[in-house]
């Protein structure tokens, strides 16, 4: 792909939290190491999951990306561009570009404001994309466009389903018209039946828009639907990173592997004879990572190098795309999805 | 050991040819200002010794409020059981006074729950919850209770049982915090055991651990195991027969093979067809059209018309009994041959 192409450049990402002691004199005594050297591209109209277990660093790189944390190093270009180091009207200008859609539709929505209020506020701050008499037409025009009546633009959200308010929080991320949108557990939330339609939805907003999307999420069959890159993060860092079916078919990684083998599949047959790679224990605490390799307190394939070196993500001989293991080789566990 | 149970309770493995635990045309209503909610409208469904029953369902279709009622832990009022009957092994359980009811509850029927930390007391320690179990239905002393709470630790694999016995539940992670709900639910060796989503607030590779210890605690002790899930893929996992609810009713109940080969519910369909396929990237998911009915409200006839691709005029008026098809196999849908047969 062209370098022009090329919307999102991450380098080096660092996010640390510090951890002080004391109430009036405050040292730090260490830091929660969120998101600890996080590197990747993302280009136009191109989708990349981002998956990893609870406190493995990817809600963290998402509040980065949307600069609402600053890094603590490293860098993101939004077309070439540091929205790290931007200030005042320039920050708010980038701002515009990328925009998000939340987890719970339940609470990122303020109820005591309407839906046009609510859909229509980006407005409010970016006052030169849409003039005041317009903003009524052009929210209802984004309630038409992500499936709502435009009719219901004077309602409040609790007259709307879980499915419809993610509708509602979608229209409001696309309202400044961003080339970038991150989707942080889209659809986690929703029931079963509902979660396909808002895919769908989201999938024909990225045709019709041409957006790129980060897409975080932790069900693996529903990011392998609507990927075309995977990056697997695991203690604030990623493990591996290919395309869907390099990532889903060959994983090169045994964090990958073992993760990939955890999914149920839908399909009772063969079940006893599945292979299952189950972990023991829990994630060390990003506080005190294992030296070396992350993953090696958990790892079956771990040796001494695995402490002493740290396995930089890199494609490996035998594999065709990047991973983190001094020992990669391609496995294909299972077909999920 | 004796148990100190009213002899209208047989004891285990007593009574021949009932079912371990048969819930039969279970209704549960919630009485509240806005109107009667329907949250239960005619269960049925059986669990027998080793026997793994997945009842699934989305929020509202009535799974959870049914499981509560079996343990007898609803809020009543506002819930009102008007019809119905709970037989554990033969023993209608509704009809039992409070005080038996209690001598079946956590001893012999045990539920654990989808969120461990708020189930569990913050302020006291997690042995002496576990061993609360012994002390207040076995009369057992501290220190015995004690040492049954770090048997029970162990059993569930929690690691240095014997140290962590004394830390309270919020120094554990979300997988540890959910064995010692395990650990409580079976600590009297219960004959049933619901688990109501207990992996949903999890991570797959910890739902993997969990799935596998529940998996070899029944086979240790020959539980029924009611397993209350909306994942599909949990449920082909672990399931040996399945009821679907949809709107407080089952909607299909089946063996876990025919279900994923050939589903009989228009419903229990499109949730099949709606998880994404590796040979389906790039296309549009399949999506159940609408949106769940209100409880306050429910449809005229079938409850799932309004979404169903199968309608006819006589499912807005008529509600489908759950049709026979064979055995253990039964849809609620008046054109169940079509769905079976994939026509539509």
């Amino acid at each position: 792909m062209a370098s022009s192409d090329r919307i999102l450049e991450v380098r080096d990402l660092v996010k640390h939290f510090p951890l002080n002691q004391g109430i009036l004199f405050k040292r730090q005594i260490g830091a929660i190491k969120a998101v600890d050297g996080v590197s990747f591209d993302l280009h136009r109209g191109e989708t990349l999951g981002i998956v990893g277990e609870s406190g493995c660093g990817k809600s963290t790189l998402a509040k980065v990306l949307m600069a609402l944390e600053r890094p603590t190093s490293g860098s993101v270009k939004i077309n070439g561009r540091d929205i790290g180091r931007a200030k005042g009207a320039e920050l708010k200008r980038m701002r515009r570009n990328i925009q998000m859609v939340m987890q719970d539709p339940y609470t990122s929505l303020n109820p005591r404001m309407t839906v046009g209020d609510i859909v229509g506020e980006p407005y409010e701050i970016h006052t030169e994309v849409a003039p005041k008499g317009d903003r009524r037409k052009k929210v209802q025009d984004l309630l038409e466009v992500v499936g709502l009546n435009p009719d219901h633009i004077n309602r409040y959200p609790h007259q709307f389903s879980g499915g419809q308010r993610q509708r509602i929080g979608i229209a409001r991320g696309l309202a400044l018209q961003p080339e970038i949108i991150v989707c942080d557990e889209p659809v986690s939330a929703l029931d079963v039946s509902i979660q396909a339609q808002v895919i769908n939805l989201l999938e024909r907003l990225q045709n019709e828009f041409h957006l790129a999307y980060i897409f975080i999420a932790h069900d693996l069959s529903v990011v392998r639907h609507i990927s075309d890159r995977v990056g697997v993060m695991y203690l604030g860092k990623f493990v591996e990173l290919g395309k869907d079916t390099e990532i889903y078919d060959k994983p090169a990684h045994p964090y990958t592997q073992a993760l990939l083998s955890a999914v149920p599949v839908p399909d009772p047959e063969g079940r006893e004879q599945r292979e299952r790679i189950i972990l023991q224990g829990d994630p060390p605490s990003p506080a005190n990572p294992p030296s070396g390799c992350r993953f090696r307190t958990r790892c079956w394939k771990a040796q001494e190098i695995c402490a002493e070196e740290e396995p930089l993500l890199q494609i490996r001989p035998g594999t065709g795309h990047e991973s983190a293991c001094h020992f990669a080789e391609t496995h294909d566990v299972v077909h999920i999805g | 050991m004796k148990r100190t149970s009213p002899d209208v309770l047989p004891a285990e493995g007593g009574h021949g040819d009932h079912p371990l635990l048969a819930v039969d045309n279970l209704h549960v209503e919630f009485r509240t200002r806005a109107g009667v909610v329907r949250a239960v409208n005619g269960v049925s469904y059986t669990v027998n010794p080793g026997e793994t029953l997945a009842v699934l369902g989305e929020s509202g279709s009535g799974k959870s409020v049914t499981a509560q009622a079996i343990m007898g832990i609803l809020d009543m009022p506002p819930a009102v059981i008007p019809k119905g009957e709970i037989r554990f092994r033969g023993t209608d359980l509704l009809k039992l006074s409070e005080e038996a009811r209690t001598q079946v509850r956590g001893q012999r029927i045990a539920m654990i729950f989808q969120d461990a930390l708020s189930a569990l007391n913050p302020v006291f320690t997690v042995g002496w919850q576990i061993s609360e179990m012994f002390r207040v239905h076995r009369g057992m002393s501290k220190s015995d209770g004690m040492k049954k709470a770090v048997e029970l630790m162990d059993r569930v694999r929690i690691p240095a049982a014997r140290q962590r016995v004394n830390d309270y539940p919020h120094q554990f992670s979300g997988g540890m915090r959910q064995r010692i709900m395990i650990a409580m639910s079976i600590a009297l060796d219960p004959e049933v055991l619901i688990a109501d989503e207990p992996t949903t607030a999890l991570d797959v590779t910890v739902q993997a651990q969990i799935m596998e210890l529940l998996a070899d605690l029944q086979r240790e002790s020959q539980m029924g195991l009611i397993l209350i899930t909306h994942d599909l893929g949990v449920v082909a996992d672990v399931a040996d027969k399945i009821a679907v609810m949809y709107a407080g009713r089952i909607v299909e109940n089946a063996p876990v093979h025919d279900i994923y080969r050939a589903p009989a519910h228009p419903y229990t369909k499109g949730l099949l067809e709606s998880i994404p396929r590796v040979d389906l990237k790039g296309q549009d998911l399949y999506a159940i059209k609408g949106l769940p009915p209100n409880l306050l409200e429910l449809p005229t006839g079938c409850a799932f018309h309004p979404r169903c691709p199968y309608r006819q005029d006589n499912c807005v008026t008529d509600s489908p009994p759950l049709y026979q098809i064979s055995g253990w196999r039964g849809s609620a849908c008046h054109y169940w041959r079509e769905v079976l047969d994939g026509e539509q």
